[in-house]
């Protein structure tokens, strides 16, 4: 096989990977300080998706154009998510976080199928044909944009923890819970405001995957299972592991289809998870429990 | 103003508190929901059959093209002078697990015979419910050889199994190559890796020797059915050198392949497929002018035959715009086997329903070849295939040269030239 095909699916699998990272975020951040695993990730993914192409079928607004409305309005969708129905079940027992999470993932699949149908569903930007030529290196356009698009949004997420009083109270949320309610923080918004913005970041995942791959209701479990892998690979509640765990993912699949068998390239995500989770537990960036 | 003395009695009077009125909610949401998603309910007298096919899930375009054959159905039968069926839907969501309690559900709801499921495995998990219950079953679409060999009296299959496929395909490429004066030396062959696209595969290993085939398979990539990027899998075929592509797909899949082949600036001399994909409409409509070119050596119809006329007019007049296909074809010759049936059985009885399956002999018909009769183990083996070529959004016939109705345009045009 010739050489310049390794780099060519190395790199495909590398931006492929930085919108895994970028939807994998939003996990990380919402488990990072309200410690509730969303089980309905991927399917808030889905929402995303199909906002998309609601606008991109009535308005030919690019999904890129309209990242920041979306992700605006899943920052609200999540935000009173959050308020009315998680926040009531923050100290109750882990199970029961399951079964309201998983609830409203499933409301959430049929709400789509009952809108938008089971027909998978796409966008067909003037781009989406398009690929960049470096040598003997040819680039997917759309995926090339979709992973700028990815880093840029993580940065801006990253800056805003860093920079903002409001990101540095929920950091010191998740950090010390008794000492943030000591100094007079407000928990519950805060928590309120974190979910949402995890559900922003990954609205804006699923504006920037509606380019890359057609989407149908069901997507949502698959893709929520995939944030998992990531986060636990990258180390749950690491905002850098989750982008680091996206990319290990995109480009471990990729490598994996092209060496291997392309069909079994799933196999090769979770051969690394488990590699992961035997020597180093926390996940790459994670912090051990001691 | 109203005080808490005068509210009670009114409330009382109402017969509805808050409870029971979200006690009610709830149960209107549970039996809408079962109404809704899984099973539609029969309408009218008749033979309640039991329609199963993908409706939702990875396969719900080619499961709702089905539909269109069951839809067209109604009318053309009734201008046969056969019964009336009453349908009833059900939705297997792509998948053999839930199209087996689906098939049980129907039965239990009353079906009296079974319709479907356009997948190998899907039709395999249906036809041991069926044989089980001792429900007629009659596959529209699936080649899996291994379901009409388990000696099962309940199950009819209107469709030719993998080996036939393969070897009506293999020598329909044989015809076609010898029409363009070339053919590849090699190809890549990439298909699914389900039922269907497994049995190809073991197929094609044990068929294509016979045939002496002018061309080497240079390399077998196997890929997942609900896969969501295939730049790999076409990366890997192209970097082999191969001057064709065989394919076995599905639907999404083939979408998904034309688009990586644009992108990876690869055009093959030919898209040779030996399954669905490349044909339906949602392929036409997806990818418009990239949509023109592919080869695909199917089980198809005779555009001579009397009752294909019926089908092309009623699927024009039901839905303008879409090409008739092996979906609509088969769905609707299902149908007829089962309308047909129940006239000569004059019952609902299952056993005699069967044995009027059994001794089926329509040869006013749509698909290719003489018509419809089962073998003693339900097959119809006398079915053949088509070779035929997407042009300008339709589709034309050009193999075999018997019922072709356009000439081959080989080889495939470039991708990045068809403006």
């Amino acid at each position: 096989m010739p050489a310049d095909i390794y780099l060519n699916v190395a790199v495909s699998g590398l931006l492929t990977g930085l919108v895994y990272g970028l939807m994998a975020l939003g996990l990380s951040v919402i488990f990072g300080v309200v410690r509730v695993v969303n089980f309905a990730h991927g399917e808030m993914m889905t929402i995303a998706m199909y906002l998309a192409i609601a606008l991109f079928s009535a308005y030919r607004l690019d999904p890129l154009v309209m990242l920041v409305p979306i992700a605006g309005v899943l920052f609200a969708l999540g935000y009173v998510l959050q308020r009315g129905l998680i926040n009531p079940f923050i100290n109750r027992p882990e199970h029961s976080q399951f079964m309201l999470l998983v609830a409203i993932a499933l409301i959430m699949v049929n709400g789509l199928l009952i809108v938008f149908g089971p027909d998978a569903q796409s966008v067909q930007t003037r781009y989406a044909f398009d690929s960049f030529m470096l040598g003997r290196l040819i680039v997917d356009a759309t995926k090339v944009y979709a992973g700028i698009a990815a880093l840029v949004v993580a940065a801006a997420l990253f800056a805003f923890f860093r920079f903002t009083l409001a990101g540095k109270a929920i950091r010191a949320c998740a950090d010390n819970y008794a000492g943030a309610l000591v100094v007079g923080l407000d928990v519950k918004r805060l928590y309120a405001l974190t979910f949402g913005l995890g559900a922003a970041c990954v609205g804006a995942a699923g504006c920037i995957m509606v380019l890359l791959v057609d989407v149908t209701p069901p997507l949502g479990p698959a893709y929520t299972l995939l944030a998992f892998v990531i986060v636990i690979t990258g180390g749950l509640g690491s905002m850098p592991g989750a982008l680091i765990g996206g990319v290990l993912i995109g480009v471990t699949e990729a490598l994996g289809g092209l060496l291997f068998t392309p069909s079994a390239k799933s196999m090769f995500a979770f051969g690394l998870l488990v590699l992961v989770l035997l020597f180093r537990p926390q996940g790459i960036l994670g912090k051990s429990p001691s | 103003m109203t005080t808490s003395s005068q509210r009670k009695p009114a409330r009382a009077r109402a017969g509805l508190s808050r409870r029971m009125f979200a006690a009610g909610v709830g149960a209107a949401g549970v039996l809408a929901g079962t109404g809704t998603f899984s099973i539609g309910r029969a309408q009218g007298a008749g033979l309640k059959v039991g329609v199963l096919l993908p409706r939702s899930g990875v396969q719900a375009g080619i499961g709702q093209d089905c539909q269109r054959g069951v839809e067209i159905a109604a009318g053309i039968l009734k201008d046969l002078g056969l019964p009336d069926l009453a349908i009833m839907n059900g939705d297997t969501e792509s998948s053999p697990d839930v199209a087996r309690s689906r098939a049980e559900r129907l039965i239990s709801e009353g079906a009296q015979l079974l319709v479907g499921a356009f997948d190998s495995g899907q039709s395999t998990a249906i036809a041991q419910v069926a044989e089980q219950k001792g429900i007629p079953f009659i596959i529209n679409i699936a080649a899996a050889p291994p379901i009409t060999e388990q000696g099962y009296k309940f199950v009819f299959r209107n469709f030719p199994i993998a080996p036939v496929i393969l070897g009506d395909a293999f020598t329909n490429q044989k015809e076609l190559f010898a029409a363009a004066g070339t053919h590849p030396k090699s190809v890549a062959f990439m298909h699914v890796n389900d039922t269907f696209g497994s049995a190809m595969q073991g197929g094609i290993s044990a068929v294509m020797p016979r045939h002496n085939m002018p061309y080497t398979i240079a390399e077998t990539i196997a890929y997942d059915p609900a896969a969501r990027d295939l730049s790999v899998e076409v990366a890997k075929a192209k970097a082999t050198g191969a001057e064709a592509l065989l394919v076995v797909s599905r639907l999404n899949d083939a979408i998904l392949l034309t688009r990586e082949l644009v992108k990876q600036r690869w055009t093959p001399m030919a898209v040779l497929s030996m399954g669905p994909g490349w044909y339906e409409d949602q392929y036409f409509k997806t990818l418009g002018k990239l949509s023109d070119g592919p080869l695909s050596f199917v089980p198809w119809y005779d555009p001579s035959k009397k009752l294909s006329k019926q089908l092309e007019a009623a699927l024009a007049k039901a839905h303008p715009g879409i090409n008739l296909n092996t979906n609509h074809i088969y769905t609707f010759e299902a149908l007829l086997v089962a309308a047909d049936a129940y006239k000569r059985a004059g019952s609902t009885d299952p056993k005699a329903l069967a044995d009027a399956i059994r001794a089926t002999n329509i040869t006013d018909n749509v698909s290719t070849g003489p018509g419809i009769r089962f073998n003693e183990k339900g097959q119809n083996d006398k079915l053949s295939n088509s070779a035929i070529q997407n042009r300008d959004g339709k589709l034309v016939t050009v193999a075999p040269k018997a019922i072709a109705n356009a000439t081959l345009q080989w080889p495939l045009p470039a991708y990045d030239k068809r403006g």
